[in-house]
């Protein structure tokens, strides 16, 4: 019976921490994207994240610093994005995608030298008693300080943009930039902004995939996770909350498959892995097909390129 | 501000070729840059990079080999890019013509028959459109965004690769290791030029851009898919059918990239590896962009960005920089063509007073 829970215990927290990059990645993007601005670079951050946290995790030994410098490589790679859309007019899709593919690239080359390096992993929550009671204990009290952070993040990105002027400024401008410019608020600084805090949220998650999920680099590691948070973002419907559910769910789906892989069943590893894809396939279409639903719940301006004088 | 953005009255005709030129010159520039910071002199990591891969015949035929995937993909993916629809999963629909086309090469082993290959060219086109027909039901029948849908399908289509390979498609000679036997003569692209690798696909992706250049300038096709991506309320009214062209554009795509994939996999590599592409349906992406959406002008970007691959293997060999510098230099490519753009709808002035004026031209 304690050896079941024991391993119950050991999967649920697996789940979390599969499902946390997500979380992270799928906050910021839906914060830029409640600004009007959709960028397709999350993966591409991600990677940039990833390896510059681990870089300075290694030069330094501190995982506060490191990830810092990974919210700064992200917010950077973000900011790049934000120059060409916001004041070049480029094309978001165009942009974000020319994003990833650079970040993929970036990323690679910076970090050829750290492939294969081991790192220390970032220290589990231990409280006397309390991580020690059994399964909430290591499921609750026994995870890594991001973990608790990324709650905190999705419960401040609510209360901020329902609750805050600010919050109700941003969203203004990515339903209808025109009525915000006209109001007198500078859309692109906005928008500027609001880019930057998903490259950085990006660039965190990158982080705790190098640090904490599974502490090393390797070229491509995020392994979709970016586009995945894209669709999370559509299948929250614009909802932070639900942002949290989904990145769960995906989470839960992941480990299951390596559990699976793990218990060795009858079916090809490779045929388990393709399930959180597919997975998203099948989210995405059953929030898709409602369209009045997502109508209703996306920002208007979405995608729109914005120029005062046009 | 010094420096302001003015809409033009028109679109700039001379920056729309203009602009890649100065992009690729701003990406020489970066280049030349990075180089330095990774401790080469620029100069000759350049000429390593750009020259002394097309130094001799077999280069060029190289240049042709990688510039075939690239064409074929772009050429697919541009049709939809001008219809507005963003189909990002070529790489897939490559590895499922390759999986499908090779399929049949693996089946009709020790066949001789002169209809091998061709019928390996449908197999492989019909696996990518197969695999393109999957986002575009999805986005016509649940209104599911086809970017997200193609791109998740790339990684199950590689998954499937490495599935196949790892089992029924493996050597029964080959001690286990995950690769197809070596095709036969009679599934093998014939080579052009003695001395070369250049085979028959690189001359089917020179067809495919002429018959591209003349659907999309001279058909009514053509004129459809323009109107729809330009202005979609128009098409509307024109009654255009939406529908059927977001069947067209991602089914071409995919049957080109499927194409692509087949001509890999019975070209350069002769037999199924688990890794038949080093990314080129998303390269692809950049090619049809660069070439401005336009079938010559893809031609030209593949080329160039067959080249960047060549150079960054050239690179590692000579200078041992790492592979990564040719995806750098390709998202490079991108972001300066992108950011350059904006001059063939915006001209640059440099003070306020004269952007007064032209704000009361320009409306």
């Amino acid at each position: 019976m304690m050896g079941m829970i024991d391993t119950l215990a050991a999967i649920l927290v697996t789940v979390v921490t599969a499902a946390t990059p997500l979380v992270f990645a799928a906050t910021g993007e839906l914060v830029n994207e409640k600004a009007g601005v959709l960028n397709l670079g999350v993966e591409g951050m991600m990677l940039v994240g990833a390896v510059s946290g681990f870089a300075a995790a290694i030069a330094t030994g501190n995982p506060v610093i490191a990830i810092f410098v990974a919210m700064l490589a992200g917010a950077l790679m973000a900011f790049l994005f934000g120059v060409l859309t916001l004041s070049l007019m480029a094309n978001q899709v165009a942009t974000g995608l020319a994003l990833t593919m650079f970040g993929v690239g970036l990323s690679a080359l910076i970090g050829q030298d750290y492939v294969g390096t081991p790192i220390k992993g970032l220290a589990k929550l231990s409280i006397p008693v309390l991580t020690d009671l059994p399964l909430i204990g290591p499921v609750i009290f026994g995870q890594d300080f991001l973990v608790y952070l990324s709650l905190v993040l999705v419960a401040a990105v609510a209360w901020f943009l329902k609750s805050t002027r600010a919050g109700l400024i941003l969203r203004a401008t990515g339903e209808s930039h025109d009525a915000a410019h006209a109001l007198g608020y500078s859309v692109i600084g906005i928008r500027y902004l609001a880019v930057m805090f998903g490259g950085a949220m990006s660039g965190l998650a990158g982080a705790y995939l190098s640090l904490a999920y599974t502490p090393m680099w390797a070229e491509n590691m995020s392994a979709g996770r970016g586009w995945i948070a894209l669709a999370l973002v559509v299948f929250a419907t614009w909802k932070p909350g639900r942002v949290l559910v989904g990145a769960y769910l995906f989470g839960g789906v992941t480990i299951l498959q390596l559990h699976a892989q793990g218990a060795g069943f009858a079916v090809p590893s490779q045929a388990l892995s393709m399930l959180p894809y597919l997975a998203t396939i099948v989210v995405l279409v059953a929030i898709s097909r409602d369209s009045t639903r997502i109508r209703l719940n996306a920002p208007a301006c979405i995608g729109k390129v914005f120029h005062p004088e046009t | 501000m010094l420096l302001k953005l003015e809409p033009r009255g028109e679109t700039s005709r001379a920056m729309i070729y203009l602009t890649p030129l100065l992009a690729i010159l701003l990406t020489l520039i970066m280049g030349a840059i990075l180089f330095a910071l990774l401790g080469h002199n620029p100069l000759e990591a350049m000429y390593a990079f750009f020259i002394s891969p097309i130094s001799n015949s077999y280069g060029l035929g190289e240049l042709a080999v990688k510039a075939t995937p690239l064409i074929l993909c772009a050429i697919g993916l541009a049709l939809g890019f001008r219809a507005n629809v963003w189909n990002i999963g070529a790489e897939g629909q490559l590895t499922l013509g390759a999986i499908c086309g090779g399929g049949l090469a693996l089946w009709f082993y020790d066949s001789e028959s002169v209809f091998l290959l061709p019928a390996m060219a449908l197999a492989g086109a019909l696996g990518g459109l197969a695999w393109a027909a999957i986002p575009a039901f999805l986005k016509l029948r649940f209104n599911a965004n086809e970017i997200l849908t193609s791109l998740m399908l790339t990684y199950v289509a590689t998954l499937l690769l490495s599935l196949l390979v790892h089992g029924p498609y493996r050597d029964p000679d080959g001690f286990n290791f995950p690769e197809s036997r070596l095709f036969a003569d009679s599934a093998l692209l014939p080579v052009m030029v003695e001395g070369t690798r250049l085979h028959l696909g690189a001359a089917v992706a020179v067809f495919v851009v002429l018959v591209a250049w003349l659907v999309v300038s001279r058909s009514f096709i053509g004129f459809q898919i323009k109107v729809i991506g330009l202005t979609p309320a128009a098409a509307g009214y024109a009654g255009f059918r939406h529908h059927s062209l977001v069947w067209l554009t991602l089914l071409t795509g995919g049957a080109l990239a499927g194409l692509a994939g087949l001509f890999e996999v019975a070209g350069p590599i002769g037999q199924i590896t688990p890794v038949i592409s080093p990314g080129y349906g998303f390269t692809a992406i950049i090619v049809a962009f660069v070439g401005r959406l336009h079938p010559i002008g893809i031609l030209g970007a593949g080329l160039l960005i067959a080249l960047s691959y060549l150079g960054g293997e050239t690179v590692q060999i000579e200078m041992g920089l790492p592979q990564a510098v040719t995806g750098v230099f390709q998202g490079m490519l991108l972001f300066f063509l992108l950011a350059c753009d904006v001059l063939i709808r915006y001209r640059v002035r440099w003070s306020i007073g004269a952007s007064q004026e032209a704000r009361g031209t320009a409306s």
